[in-house]
């Protein structure tokens, strides 16, 4: 059959197309982000070396930042995927949002509860309203706004569209909360305390932060796709690919 | 412009004929305002420092708690529906009926703001810039909850639901607005916080009645 380059990635818009394909793409990305997560803590562990001012605790920044760093990637992705599902109705791509919303808020939950066990040695306390650790906090609400709405809305297609409304509308508003947030830190934050670090930053440590990346990057993946499945199967069930596809599994 | 123009006067000639349910929220306002003296203390001092803040967050409230008015009688009544089915472009319709929601929610605190700032003792050029703060910032409350109140139109649990969704799209509001008065307050220049109010509004106004009238669409499919 003689198909254009696009007409063949299209396909796979089609969830009986993609449910397949997301089965191998999540074994692969699963592997590496096992593998990737291996290296990442083992330079983070045993290679790479002793803060001089923080000493040992600061090797939770191996989890803390790839945490936050994930948690605005999977929500530009989220947001990424709710447009394309409003502006082409493509089914696939709302599925993909939704199920990407999970994973994003529990980075977003990891980052703030790393950013406290670390910020007890460090600080003193569990909890400052430092700019960022404070719009992760927003930005977690923001991710628990739309798996509420969505659940509140019985009608798939209806949820669909209104979380894709307010994960459009949201990922207008995280750059002006970031930048909001961080002007209110600057008034108001007497004594400075500061994730910043010095820039001299050890070449093994920025490596195992971003093997510790790469494998949360991979992780999200494999686990959106894992879900986006089980989504699929929900919704299709009505057809008979999906009640083919059960009875071989079982 | 016309679609406006008769929504807008239609929303508030309902709204004349049932008083009790603008005031709730304004007195809302006031009590929730008037709760934290009794919570903190009567230290004058800290109560000036607060103030600000604690005027902008019942604002924010007293806005949540008007939001599901919006469109939720006119969705049960059916008449939104028709009114969405006319042949009336629907931008200037939705941007209406938050024209008028503003002017009988927003605009009161508004004008109730002073009367409370001098329960806290701020003094005149505070309460001048909190209130011009006010001004800049309550539309966009209302513009940004419109989407909200659209969203969950209809939604199990709407009301705790919209409070859910948009109180953190409310925080750069609230951090420009409590900052205005706050600078002014400690004898700095509030024209910045002003300005990003100001910005943050025109921002509103381009982007969130197109937002919140394909929310009513996808509410009403």
């Amino acid at each position: 059959m003689d198909m254009n380059p696009s007409a063949r990635w299209l396909r796979f818009a089609s969830p009986a197309a993609f449910y397949p394909l997301a089965g191998r793409l999540q074994r692969v990305f699963a592997c590496a982000a096992a593998l990737l997560a291996l290296a990442g803590l083992w330079v983070g562990f045993f290679v790479a070396p002793t803060d001089a001012q923080q000493g040992e605790g600061y090797r939770i920044i191996f989890v803390h930042v790839p945490a936050s760093w994930m948690s605005m990637v999977v929500y530009c992705a989220m947001a990424f995927w709710a447009g394309v599902g409003l502006v082409f109705n493509t089914r696939l791509s709302a599925m993909m949002a939704t199920a990407l919303a999970p994973t994003g808020a529990l980075f977003a939950l990891l980052s703030l509860v790393t950013g406290s066990l670390w910020g007890k040695p460090m600080w003193g306390t569990w909890w400052v309203w430092d700019a960022r650790l404070t719009s992760e906090l927003i930005l977690f609400f923001l991710y628990l706004g739309f798996i509420a709405l969505q659940a509140a809305i019985d009608d798939p297609r209806r949820a669909d569209k209104a979380g894709a409304v307010l994960a459009l509308v949201g990922v207008v508003n995280v750059p002006i909360i970031y930048f909001s947030v961080k002007w209110w830190n600057t008034l108001h934050q007497g004594a400075s305390v500061s994730l910043t670090r010095s820039p001299s930053m050890a070449a093994t440590m920025l490596a195992g932060m971003l093997l510790m990346a790469l494998a949360f990057w991979a992780y999200a993946v494999a686990m959106a796709l894992a879900r986006v499945r089980n989504i699929i199967l929900e919704r299709e069930r009505h057809t008979e690919w999906v009640r083919d596809a059960v009875e071989q599994r079982s | 412009m016309n679609a406006l123009l008769v929504t807008l006067r239609r929303d508030l000639r309902l709204a004349a004929r049932r008083p009790a349910e603008v005031a709730t929220s304004l007195v809302f306002f006031i009590v929730v305002v008037s709760l934290f003296p009794l919570g903190i203390g009567p230290e004058v001092t800290l109560l000036q420092r607060i103030a600000p803040g604690v005027i902008w967050v019942a604002a924010l409230l007293a806005t949540l708690l008007g939001l599901p008015r919006l469109f939720a009688a006119d969705h049960a009544d059916g008449t939104l529906e028709q009114q969405l089915l006319s042949p009336q472009p629907q931008v200037p319709l939705v941007a209406g009926k938050v024209l008028a929601h503003w002017l009988l929610c927003g605009l009161p605190l508004v004008l109730l703001a002073p009367l409370l700032g001098l329960q806290f003792n701020l003094d005149g050029n505070v309460l001048a810039v909190l209130m011009l703060a006010l001004l800049l910032g309550t539309p966009v409350l209302s513009l940004v909850g419109a989407v909200g109140a659209a969203l969950t139109l209809g939604v199990r649990g709407g009301g705790a639901l919209v409070a859910l969704l948009m109180l953190p799209l409310y925080v750069p509001t609230l951090v420009f607005g409590a900052g205005a008065a706050e600078a002014a307050a400690a004898g700095l220049a509030a024209g910045p916080q002003l300005s990003l109010l100001g910005a943050l509004l025109i921002v509103a106004l381009l982007f969130m009645p197109w937002a919140a009238t394909a929310a009513l669409r996808i509410a009403l499919e």
